[in-house]
């Protein structure tokens, strides 16, 4: 679905970004754990890991690189083709992530952003936010083939 | 047949005993047409669904919520047998509402997002797990009677 991003759904999607910065690396983490839990074939991507139970060194770290990599496609929300193309190259020929993960991730994402800000996550914040995460994650699919 | 732990039902039951039902509802369903307008479609008659204000106080859209939550816990009843159960609701949303089945999912997801703002940290990964896992047994007896 390449349904591009307004204005609106833009300045509302920094300004709820700016709103989590301060826990950016816990909301990766408690999303990248949820993921692991919820939609176990996700795990298989992650045999490399000694530990993949929620708390553990690997899964904390891991969900504050995710959440790195978000907050600068936040940064790049103009042109996330060209701005994540790097990211796209890493996932596409040395990760390869099937990318219908991409959709499972941002959906636990936008859980978490519920769960951790009820008041501000309204309606209009989920739109853009799902457009925004489905917009990145086709920006990370660019290069697969 | 579904197979369902102790921890499961009980963890089922608590999460529908917490959630005040009559705002959850009418919350997802909202949320649904204001985050995927497209199902907009299915709901012709219910009036002003121009925006998000327009749909959050829109009085047919929540008492549609209700129904949906009354529906799930018929669900909740009959966790053993949820395809019986639903076997009515099937036939209604193929044959007569013409629902394209992609939509439950979307539906779905709408209300975990409402429920884990409801629960805070009750709503823990393990509590997503097990309620992922009844709302793919709900969705996939809704879907059964199609053909």
């Amino acid at each position: 679905m390449t349904m591009s991003l307004s204005v609106k759904n833009k300045d509302t999607v920094r300004a709820f970004w700016a709103k989590l910065s301060p826990k950016a690396a816990d909301i990766g983490a408690d999303a990248l754990c949820r993921m692991l839990v919820v939609y176990p074939q996700t795990k298989t991507y992650f045999s490399h890991w000694k530990d993949l139970s929620p708390g553990s060194a690997p899964v904390m770290m891991h969900g504050a690189v995710i959440m790195q990599g978000v907050t600068d496609a936040v940064a790049k929300i103009d042109n996330l083709t060209d701005g994540l193309d790097q990211l796209s190259q890493l996932h596409a020929f040395t990760l390869r992530v099937d990318p219908a993960n991409f959709k499972v991730l941002s959906h636990n994402l936008m859980v978490v952003m519920a769960n951790q800000f009820p008041k501000d996550f309204s309606p209009e914040v989920h739109v853009a936010m799902d457009k925004f995460l489905a917009l990145v994650a086709l920006a990370l699919s660019e290069k697969y083939r | 047949m579904v197979k369902w732990t102790d921890s499961e039902r009980s963890t089922i039951q608590s999460i529908f005993s917490k959630i005040d039902k009559d705002v959850v509802g009418p919350a997802a369903i909202s949320r649904c047409l204001i985050v995927y307008p497209w199902t907009q479609r299915y709901f012709g008659s219910f009036g002003n669904l121009y925006n998000a204000a327009a749909i959050t106080s829109n009085p047919k859209v929540a008492a549609h919520g209700k129904v949906i939550v009354e529906a799930l816990e018929k669900a909740v009843q009959n966790m053993d047998n949820i395809k019986a159960a639903y076997a009515e609701l099937s036939v209604l949303h193929s044959e007569k509402l013409q629902v394209d089945p992609g939509n439950f999912k979307l539906l779905a997801d709408c209300l975990t997002i409402v429920i884990a703002a409801q629960l805070g940290n009750d709503f823990t990964p393990d509590v997503q797990a097990t309620f992922q896992k009844f709302m793919n047994v709900v969705v996939s007896s809704l879907e059964k009677q199609y053909y």
